[in-house]
């Protein structure tokens, strides 16, 4: 087999980056969207919450808790005939998606909850008392006075993208995981692996310390 | 004015009931600062969480300038609460929001337009002394200026009624000073009514008008600062100016109050001269409270060589305008 050198593999590293890009990128969105709306249900619903809806807390708690104790890779798997019917395939960097997506919303989810758990209690109470009604309520107390902690949330959730994306390479997905697959796994290309681990690395420092700045300078006036 | 009518809150759980508020009524006038004291557990903050509607009472009403608060739809009951501002022990601002943003919350959620907003803000901002702290966060701000911010916070919307919810119990004597002051100004200038719950007797004394003392979740007396302290007998007055000593072995103990009586007038002197009994003074107050010099003060009579006849004594107090009480 012809050893290919980490500088030939180069374009290549940097088009599968593109693909884990678009990957992680639509499905961080979906999943920060989608994981607030499912947090703020859930921190409302919750027996001490200020809508409390006993049965919906439970059931989609319930459902949450499954989705999140499912394996990635599993996950995946069991998902492919509902990624096939909502993109028309089940493989490529746009497919990949959507498994990337559902497997992460439920963590976010559960993240947000806790993080609108951390506002105290009288700074509900208090906007209540001055006529709020429950969207005020969640626009202008709970998500701002969260802020700090859903941002550091969904920086992990981000890092925890990335680590996923790699393994939709593994059936297909494309991006970073793919090509660490074939060349480093499939080839035993040593050097090229090194090269795509390194590549990880640096995006993952990169994200987790933009995240850190951003929850700083938010603590830093408050 | 503010009419609570036979007012209980009772929680019940699995295995007891327990009555936090006890058939309290009570009625607050427009305009004056009203004080509920008791200590913690006696269900004054349940009776204040009533107050502003953050619980629904058991029975009873609450009537607030003639509307029935109690009666109210959760949809009327939001843009009613309007009416009725809240000041809290801790404070309870935003974190993510200035000093400025703090204040014009009420008025955000009511849609009121951002320049009438800014220019209500300023006026508050300037009436509750932090006209240049306006930018500054919560997180920058010390005990005392958080609280004010509280209180311009609370008035925002022009409630007719500002209520106060241990508001500074989290503050240092000389700080809780100037927000009382500062309480009793706004008070004057505005005209709200102030309803606050303390269970610090210095608060009463220093700004209220009329004052309630609770007991486990009753009510156990409520009045006119002046008409209580009037009551010789009184265990509001007795928290208030606290005269209670040891009993001496010899002689009538009794309490004197001074809350209409002329504070000029030697009155002991001419009590031994006229009556001819000697007066040992066992301890005494003298304060300002709600505007007039009151006092109350305990002593022990004796006469030489005869018993003290306690009805011609109790007759030439009664006459000038003192209190009575036999120990």
């Amino acid at each position: 087999m012809n050893e290919v050198s980490w500088l030939d593999a180069l374009p290549e590293l940097v088009g599968a980056m593109g693909q884990t890009g678009w990957m992680v990128i639509w499905s961080f969105l979906i999943t920060v969207v989608l994981g607030i709306v499912s947090g703020v249900a859930l921190r409302l619903t919750a027996p001490d919450g200020l809508r409390p809806k006993r049965a919906f807390y439970g059931i989609f708690g319930a459902i949450v808790n499954l989705a999140r104790s499912l394996p990635f890779l599993i996950l995946m798997i069991a998902l492919l005939g509902f990624t096939r019917f909502i993109v028309g395939t089940a493989y490529g960097p746009t497919a990949a998606i959507i498994p990337l997506a559902v497997g992460a919303i439920p963590f976010y989810a559960r993240v947000v909850e806790s993080a609108l758990r951390e506002v105290a209690p009288g700074k509900l109470e208090a906007a209540v008392v001055m006529g709020a009604d429950i969207g005020q309520i969640v626009r202008k107390v709970l998500l701002p006075e969260a802020l700090p902690g859903l941002i550091s949330g969904a920086t992990l959730t981000l890092v925890t993208l990335i680590g996923y994306s790699t393994m939709a390479g593994a059936i297909g997905g494309g991006g970073v995981g793919d090509f660490a697959i074939r060349y480093g796994y499939q080839r035993n290309n040593e050097p090229v692996l090194l090269m795509s681990v390194i590549v990880l690395i640096v995006l993952v420092q990169l994200i987790q310390s933009i995240g850190d700045a951003l929850v700083r300078s938010l603590n830093h006036r408050r | 004015m503010i009419v609570v009518d036979s007012v209980s809150k009772v929680y019940k759980t699995k295995t007891s009931t327990v009555t936090a508020v006890d058939d309290v009524s009570l009625s607050i006038a427009s305009g004056e600062i009203f004080g509920i004291l008791g200590r913690s557990g006696a269900g004054k903050t349940t009776l204040l969480r009533c107050l502003n509607f953050l619980e629904r009472p058991t029975s009873g009403r609450i009537l607030v300038d003639g509307v029935d608060f109690t009666a109210l739809s959760a949809t009327k009951l939001r843009s009613a609460r309007q009416k009725i501002g809240t000041v809290f022990q801790h404070f309870n601002l935003l974190s993510s929001r200035t000093a400025a943003d703090n204040i014009a919350f009420p008025l955000e959620i009511t849609g009121v337009p951002k320049k009438q907003r800014d220019a209500r803000v300023a006026e508050l901002l300037e009436l509750v002394g932090l006209a240049d702290r306006g930018a500054s966060f919560p997180s920058q701000l010390s005990g005392g200026q958080k609280q004010r911010v509280g209180i311009a916070r609370g008035l925002a919307a022009s409630p007719s009624v500002l209520l106060f919810d241990e508001a500074t119990s989290a503050l240092d004597p000389a700080t809780t000073e100037q927000i009382l002051d500062l309480v009793k100004n706004i008070n004057q200038a505005t005209g709200v009514t102030v309803v606050l719950i303390t269970h610090e007797s210095e608060v009463v004394r220093r700004i209220c008008d009329s004052a309630a003392l609770m007991e486990a979740g009753r009510v156990v007396e409520n009045g006119h600062l002046l008409d209580v302290l009037a009551r010789p007998d009184s265990r509001l007055a007795e928290i208030l100016l606290p005269v209670s000593g040891p009993t001496p072995p010899v002689g009538r103990v009794l309490t004197m109050s001074f809350a209409q009586a002329d504070a000029g007038e030697p009155l002991l002197s001419h009590l031994t001269r006229d009556l001819d009994v000697d007066v040992s003074i066992l301890g005494g107050t003298m304060e300002t409270v709600a505007g007039h010099k009151v006092g109350r003060l305990r002593v022990a009579l004796t006469k030489p060589k005869d018993y003290v006849d306690d009805r011609l004594v109790e007759q030439y107090l009664t006459e000038r305008n003192v209190g009575v009480s036999w120990a």
